[in-house]
């Protein structure tokens, strides 16, 4: 029964420009952690700079979603989809912020040695890299059981987040000359669990989309 | 929650074509009720069976149950004058009568016998009051309908319905023939009327639909398909098919 529709071309399209969004923001967080883990400056400031084209890509997006709500009346499957493209486009450009931020973290210690090689914030980078990928796939396809997966990345980085703290509490109470260096770290471990809160956000964005239910907050209010 | 009008396993049948297929509808008091789906879904039809219109063509059969206000009116023995008394029907193109604005309005209460001048006066201005036309024409009762403007003769129309004390307005289609402020100004005028008459609607018109009904049915291929409040049909309907239909997807 499916019709093509000039809609349909101009939702796809949109639905790219979302989708290169995720993927660079993706590579951002990619970068910074990276940045970190080597101390280089150069790769630090290179995200900071990225971060403006994230900026760039959700005011497209913005100015995408308006025009279609204006001109083509979505209703239903449509609607959704275009309230959750602003939405998502919202939540990515936040996490490309949080990137910039980790990258910030990194130029900030970039002047001395770590405090000791970097474990559990890549693998909280990695998992936070993984999330993205999860949810981007289950945007596209509408696949809500994919979105679902990711509350359990969550909880890993959660973890990860919560042993990143106490190593690094339990370093700066036995000297605290090391503060200046452990806290930006402690920092880090905060972005990555942020950025990891936004990759849910978009994961009920995308239940929403896919079955017009609503799952956050515990459900719809009516 | 009383249902105004309730059917029950209803179909229609024109000739060998089954038009109306096992309709369960439930309409209640002082809503508006919207019905769309495409063309020949049975939305004209399903809404002309409210007031037993499709009486009046050969070779149709109805079976099941309708309900007005409890009672059962597909019998033999139900009154059909009186019936769309109380569930009067306006049209897709204003179709006032070739008299007096006056006339048009007291047209009704004539048939049904009444001749009391103060009654009729009193009706002109109340019903043309409910339809917001009083203070437009209240010098001009005396000219031909006809020269009203689509929009007046609509509502013209509509107060018409209105002098005979209905319970029920059924409206099919009855802003196609208007440009769009006049559409906008009817709706305004149906959710005033809300208040004191139970409507159903049948619109082509989705947004229409969207911005007037508080309940809302999809037919296809005459079966209602899906039948919910409006909010819900136009954010998240729960059939495929009403989505296809409302995104545009089906043909």
């Amino acid at each position: 029964m499916d019709n093509p529709r000039v809609f349909d071309h101009e939702m796809n399209e949109l639905k790219d420009t979302i989708l290169k969004m995720g993927v660079m923001v993706q590579g951002l967080i990619h970068k910074a952690v990276d940045s970190l883990k080597n101390l280089d400056r150069n790769l630090a400031e290179e995200v900071i700079k990225e971060d403006e084209k994230v900026d760039q890509l959700e005011l497209e997006i913005d100015e995408k979603c308006i025009q279609l709500v204006a001109l083509r009346q979505p209703e239903a499957s449509d609607l959704r989809f275009l309230m959750t493209g602003m939405r998502i486009s919202n939540d990515l450009e936040r996490i490309g912020d949080l990137a910039e931020d980790i990258a910030e973290r990194a130029v900030e210690l970039s002047g001395a040695p770590l405090l000791k090689p970097l474990i559990d914030i890549p693998k909280m980078g990695a998992i936070t890299e993984e999330e993205i990928s999860l949810i981007l796939d289950a945007f596209v396809n509408r696949n809500s059981a994919k979105a679902k997966s990711v509350w359990d990345k969550e909880r890993q980085v959660d973890k990860l987040r919560d042993m990143v703290h106490d190593e690094l509490v339990g370093i700066m109470s036995q000297d605290s000359s090391t503060v200046s260096r452990a806290l930006p770290l402690l920092l880090v471990s905060r972005h990555l669990e942020r950025i990891s809160d936004h990759v849910t956000n978009i994961a009920e964005d995308v239940i929403y989309m896919v079955e017009g239910r609503v799952v956050k907050h515990g459900g719809s209010p009516s | 929650m009383p249902y105004i009008i309730e059917t029950e396993k209803l179909n229609l049948f024109y000739g060998d074509f089954q038009a109306i297929i096992n309709v369960n509808l439930k309409v209640s008091k002082n809503t508006i009720t919207a019905l769309i789906g495409p063309s020949g879904c049975g939305k004209s039809t399903l809404l002309r069976i409210f007031n037993r219109m499709n009486d009046l063509i050969d070779g149709v059969k109805t079976t099941g149950s309708v309900k007005f206000d409890g009672k059962e009116i597909l019998g033999e023995d139900v009154d059909l004058i009186n019936l769309r008394k109380r569930i009067g029907m306006v049209f897709q193109r204003p179709n006032p009568f070739p008299l007096s604005v006056f006339e048009n309005v007291v047209y009704g209460l004539r048939v049904h016998g009444e001749k009391r001048r103060d009654v009729l006066d009193e009706a002109v201005f109340k019903s043309l009051s409910s339809v917001l036309l009083y203070d437009d024409l209240k010098d001009k009762l005396s000219v031909n309908a006809l020269t009203l403007s689509l929009e007046q003769q609509q509502r013209l129309c509509i107060a018409r319905l209105i002098a005979v004390t209905p319970d029920v307005l059924l409206m099919d289609e009855p802003c196609s023939a208007l440009d769009p402020v006049s559409t906008m100004r009817i709706e305004e005028l149906m959710a005033e009327l809300k208040k004191e008459y139970t409507i159903i609607i049948v619109t082509h018109n989705m947004q229409q639909a969207a911005r007037v009904s508080g309940e809302c049915g999809f037919m296809l291929l005459g079966e209602l398909v899906e039948f919910s409040n409006t909010k819900q049909i136009f954010t998240a309907p729960k059939d495929k098919r009403t989505d296809e239909y409302i995104t545009g997807r089906y043909g």
